[in-house]
């Protein structure tokens, strides 16, 4: 496979430019505007956007692999932030020492050797049963159903869903070999996603979704952000296997599940009294906060390219 | 302040051992008052786990950590040679032998230790003190449970009452017993944090032990209270 090829190139030219003018926009804003807290917010979001961008390219440009030790990373830290925000007990100690130290390790050899079989039902099924064995085995019984259900969903979230971005490099497609464009256009309609609904909410948002949970996610962000993301998805496709009405549909669908990531980790948020995950991402919060809705959409996306297209 | 001959080895080992607390517990320093500059400082924590010097150790600058000395168990940091190292030279460490009711410790039949552990840990810490540099101690004594601070040892109250001008900082480290609690050997990758609060005042003239003790005590539990909420 040939990495930096043209259309590579030309992807990363488009995300380059587009914060080249980003950061314009955000520069001009300041001297206009003055320091306020949205404008320095949005300057520091930008420059993060910066970071993100000259890492996922550094890390496509070692290769395959390079992306797969990018997403383990991030797994490992948003597991980080998971963990610390549940409160665990002395008795969830050596169970959480296996999340971290060998079902994620075993989860991303399992993807980096492209062993499908196993790495579609490692954690559901081997990790899901081991869990509360292992807690079982400290004998700590004290809220045995919910400290389960909270590692468990922690190891789901931030394992699990997250490591089906660098599986889709293994999926094989009859006439295609640049399975990267893939993660590319999961990444970048995720993202553009999130930020189109947060620019469309604060433009024109009145009616919120769920008051009670987020009084940021907008009807008006809604549509407005989900609608357009899967417009430049469909602009997208020459880069992937889909006619220009199939990206438009994949990108919707990743999309709506990308929205349901942000909703549900938005409700751990609010139920355990935290804004954000961290304070690792200058402007984003946490490494969870950036990849709420990749998550959800990571797993939808590789399953409906394996149905439709392998 | 003359020591400040840091020699390559102990330079990088002290960077690597930054960067595996760093990772492993993604430490935050909080800082609620800043600190004069050069100011001599014992700065006394709550105790929760074998990673406790260290992390306050990382929240220092390159500076202050050439001055700072932690106060730590003979028993533990002797027992390997690479401990041993660690304590010696990377940290600077001040070991004091626990006073122990049960059966003595292998570490006494040496002969270099026994001279040692009959020193009064007080006179070991003064020595520094008298130096000009700085002390992190925990004057529970042990590790506790992280749920609850315990008691505190007398120490602080006689190192207070013979340097009334070395500041008292209080820190507060949050979740320690979580990366590596009392009985385990296994490391959890968590977020800690590390409070720095602003120093509480020496002893007072007619301060009796137990009040000062509880005193310094209530500073962390300030601490302690705001986070559990």
């Amino acid at each position: 496979m040939k990495l930096l090829d043209n259309q590579i190139f030309l992807i990363f030219a488009g995300l380059f430019i587009f914060l080249i003018i980003a950061s314009v926009i955000g520069g001009v804003l300041l001297m206009v505007k003055g320091n306020t807290s949205v404008i320095s917010n949005l300057n520091a979001r930008i420059k993060a956007w910066w970071v993100m961008c000259i890492i996922s390219a550094v890390a496509i440009s070692v290769g395959a692999i390079g992306s797969v030790v990018l997403f383990a990373c991030m797994s490992f830290l948003a597991l980080r932030e998971l963990v610390t925000l549940t409160p665990t007990h002395r008795g969830d100690h050596e169970t959480l020492f296996w999340c971290f130290f060998v079902i994620l390790p075993i989860q991303y050899i399992l993807v980096g050797i492209q062993w499908y079989g196993l790495l579609a039902i490692f954690i559901p099924v081997f990790a899901f049963l081991f869990i509360p064995t292992r807690m079982a085995l400290s004998g700590d019984t004290r809220h045995f159903l919910e400290r389960m259900a909270k590692i468990q969903w922690s190891v789901m979230v931030a394992i699990y869903c997250v490591s089906y971005a660098p599986a889709l490099l293994m999926l094989p497609i009859p006439n295609f070999t640049q399975n990267i464009n893939l993660l590319l256009f999961l990444m970048i309609v995720v993202q553009v996603s999130d930020v189109l609904q947060y620019t469309f909410g604060k433009l024109f948002g009145k009616h919120s979704i769920v008051p009670k949970l987020s009084p940021n996610k907008t009807v008006e962000g809604f549509f407005g952000g989900i609608i357009s993301a899967s417009l430049i998805g469909a602009l997208m496709w020459w880069a992937t296997p889909f006619a220009p009405w199939e990206a438009f549909l994949i990108a919707l669908a990743i999309n709506l599940a990308g929205f349901a990531g942000g909703l549900c980790m938005s409700a751990v948020k609010r139920d355990t009294g935290v804004k954000d995950f961290g304070a690792m991402i200058e402007g984003h919060g946490g490494m969870m906060d950036r990849l709420d809705s990749l998550s959800f959409a990571a797993p939808i996306f590789f399953h409906i390219i394996r149905y439709f297209y392998v | 302040m003359k020591k400040k001959t840091f020699s390559l080895d102990t330079k990088i080992v002290s960077s690597i051992l930054v960067s595996i607390s760093r990772f492993l517990t993604g430490i935050r320093a909080r800082q609620k008052a800043l600190l004069p500059e050069n100011a001599q400082c014992i700065y006394y924590a709550n105790h929760s786990s074998h990673l406790d010097g260290l992390v306050i150790w990382s929240c220092l600058t390159q500076q202050a950590r050439s001055t700072i000395h932690p106060v730590a168990a003979a028993d533990y940091w002797n027992k390997t040679k690479i401990r041993r190292y660690i304590a010696n030279r990377v940290f600077k460490a001040v070991l004091i032998q626990r006073k122990r009711n049960s059966e003595p410790s292998e570490l006494e039949i040496d002969n270099n230790t026994e001279i040692k552990s009959n020193i009064d840990p007080l006179v070991l810490m003064q020595e520094v003190l008298d130096k000009g540099e700085s002390l992190i101690i925990f004057p529970e004594g042990t590790r506790g449970d992280g749920e609850n601070i315990q008691d505190f040892k007398s120490g602080l109250w006689h190192l207070s009452r013979k340097n009334p001008n070395a500041l008292l900082v209080p820190v507060y480290l949050e979740n320690l017993n979580r990366v590596l609690p009392k009985g385990s050997r296994l490391v959890v990758p968590i977020i800690c944090t590390a409070t720095f609060a602003e120093p509480i005042p020496a002893v007072g003239e007619t301060e009796d032990k137990a009040e000062f003790l509880l005193r310094a005590k209530e500073a962390l539990e300030v601490m302690h209270n705001e986070i559990a909420r």
